[in-house]
């Protein structure tokens, strides 16, 4: 028997999306294997969670209650219930917070781990993990040869399949320890925004936006579709914009279903970070932009004609 | 105060990948210390400039990552070690933590420093898991960093914004984007990096620890979905040409 842990993300108190996508994918590999799916959830008033997971294919929900998020207790949570219900396999969404507590609960297991992974197969009663290496120019498949393989997961990847599952929920108290990084104080005003490296849209502008007084032209695109705003290096270098929005090899790696890139070239860096989007949209002024190679919709156009014009379309659409 | 800055030699971003069976093929592959590794050195050397002690830069390896260890005793590092291992995978994060974990516990490190993540394997696993393995606290993507005496105080980023944390000496740091400006280091320094000692760890002193990870295969990237360009008269007509593309087509929105 191969059972799978599923560990969920919540920002604000809200299930994230990427909790579904690794609970349908966790279904899978437990169909493939003749296993079960667990869920567990971590944070306070998670219960209530338990029937969204159920419906895409969680056999049951195991819930702890916690505060704020701190990377080693949650180590430790995560780590106790795995020792508890041990799974052989587990799957932690690939986002900041698995990123800063899975490395731990990997080493307290003993497990083996791939992290960044975007597809997930079963084959000889093992997992295959896929994960895009040397920046998107290679994919490697690897299996974990541990008992226990964990695999973080990369948001947008894995497709939501409703599936019914029991999803009984069931409260555990495992360890959480002390922490030896106490949090001193947040600021955490970029919060409600749309999440770059989770979004599945991205709006991008890089150099030739011309300045910064010109990101509303983006945003007011952006907002109509609920998608987050990018930006290549050169536009967050010149100070238009803070690093966090940064797109590519020195920012963050993002997987959208769709990708709009506006006066943005295309450097092999940016594409580090961006050329695994699914569907990619290209405005640019220069029809020989590097960017037009990986694009699939291209427009050779001025920005500050195709992006307000863009954007008084879809809100004739969209409402 | 002893400081480990952790090296990783990866390609250049700019390479050509060629793919083989179980790894890339080398042939032709210019190699670089990854970026963020950089932001770890020069902190590494900024935390010794003002609080003394020692820098000693760690890269695994075969013997190419030598190059990149002259680079950061070049940058200015006071010792650096090879851990050889020839047939290295750099994707199998827990064997490699293991190592460094192990060289630094006998090292009785202070401070480990390393990358946010390499660019070969984005895998933003190596520095905490020998955090872990040492049983010492982590600052993970840290943008700021104060160390007096053995009290720790950084900002690190964190999902829509920045907290700020404390912890206290020993710890284990991953670096982030703006924590610092990379130093270039100097022809005097590459001159005298050239003569430095490379000290040299086998997997053996180090514990020997298994690996835990079987490389399937490489396989190039997925085809993308083949693109075109669009044409219409004006901004309008490729709004609606767009528009219809990204519902109909893609209906991705
Ligand atoms: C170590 C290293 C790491 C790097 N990391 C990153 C990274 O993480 N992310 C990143 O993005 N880059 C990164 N870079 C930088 C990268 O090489 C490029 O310099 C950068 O991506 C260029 O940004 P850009 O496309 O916005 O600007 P440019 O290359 O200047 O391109 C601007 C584009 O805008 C178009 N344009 C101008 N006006 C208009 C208009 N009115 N309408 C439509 N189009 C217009 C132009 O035709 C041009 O194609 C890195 C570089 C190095 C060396």
């Amino acid at each position: 028997m191969s059972n799978v842990l599923i560990v969920g993300e919540l920002k604000n108190g809200e299930l994230k999306k990427i909790s579904k996508e690794i609970t349908s994918a966790g279904r899978k590999i437990a169909d493939a294997l003749g296993g079960k799916v667990t869920a567990l959830l971590i944070g306070s008033g998670v219960e209530k969670f338990a029937g969204d997971l159920g419906a895409v294919g969680a056999d049951s929900v195991v819930t702890v209650n916690a505060g704020d998020f701190n990377a080693e207790t949650w180590a430790n949570l995560v780590a106790g219930v795995i020792k508890e219900k041990n799974p052989s396999v587990v799957l932690v969404p690939h986002t900041s917070q698995g990123k800063d507590y899975s490395p731990r609960v990997a080493v307290k297991v003993g497990a083996g781990i791939i992290a960044d992974a975007v597809g997930l197969s079963v084959d000889g009663g093992k997992v295959v993990a896929k994960k895009p290496i040397y920046s998107g120019k290679a994919y490697g498949n690897f299996k974990v040869t541990s008992p226990i393989a964990i695999f973080t997961v990369r948001p947008n990847s894995q497709e939501v399949v409703q599936k019914a599952g029991a999803g009984a929920a069931e409260a555990a108290s495992p360890s959480a320890g002390d922490a030896k990084v106490k949090i001193v104080s947040s600021d955490l005003s970029g919060g409600n925004k749309v999440q770059l490296a989770e979004a599945s849209i991205i709006v991008s502008g890089g150099r030739g936006i011309k300045g910064p007084e010109n990101w509303p032209i983006l945003q007011g695109l952006a907002d109509i579709l609920g998608a987050a705003l990018g930006a290549s290096r050169a536009a967050v270098d010149a100070g238009w914009i803070s690093h966090s929005h940064q797109v590519g090899q020195t920012g963050k790696t993002v997987s959208p279903n769709c990708y709009i890139a506006c006066g943005i070239s295309g450097a092999i860096q940016h594409l580090a970070g961006m050329g695994s989007s699914k569907y990619i949209v290209a405005i640019n002024k220069d029809g020989d932009a590097p960017i037009f190679k990986v694009a699939t919709y291209g427009v050779v156009g001025d920005l500050f004609e195709v992006v307000p014009a863009l954007t008084d379309e879809f809100k004739k659409v969209l409402g | 105060m002893k400081i480990i800055v952790l090296v990783k030699q990866v390609p250049d971003t700019e390479t050509n990948i060629k793919v083989g069976d179980k790894s890339i093929n080398e042939a032709g592959i210019k190699w670089i210390i990854s970026p963020y590794d950089e932001f770890a050195i020069e902190e590494g050397l900024r935390l010794r400039e003002k609080n003394g002690g020692e820098v000693i830069a760690v890269s695994l390896g075969p013997d190419r990552v030598q190059e990149s260890l002259r680079q950061a005793y070049a940058m200015g590092a006071d010792r650096a070690v090879q851990i050889k291992v020839d047939n290295y995978v750099p994707f199998d994060t827990v064997l490699t933590a293991e190592l460094i974990a192990n060289f630094a516990k006998a090292e009785n490190a202070d401070i480990i420093i390393g990358g946010r993540q390499s660019i070969d394997s984005d895998s933003s696993q190596v520095v905490i898991q020998v955090a872990e393995g040492l049983g010492i606290a982590h600052i993970s993507f840290a943008v700021s960093l104060e160390i007096s005496g053995t009290s720790v105080k950084a900002t690190k980023e964190v999902e829509g914004g920045t907290q700020v944390v404390e912890t206290s000496l020993p710890v284990a740091i991953t670096a982030q984007k703006g924590l610092n400006e990379p130093r270039y280091p100097n022809l005097k320094g590459l001159m005298a990096a050239k003569k430095k000692p490379i000290e040299t760890k086998t997997p053996a002193d180090l514990g020997n620890p298994a690996s835990k990870i079987e490389v399937v295969g490489l396989e190039p990237p997925p085809p993308r979905i083949p693109g075109r360009k669009l044409e219409a008269a004006d901004a309008k007509g490729y709004a609606e040409q767009l528009v219809k593309a990204l519902r109909e087509e893609a209906k991705v929105i």
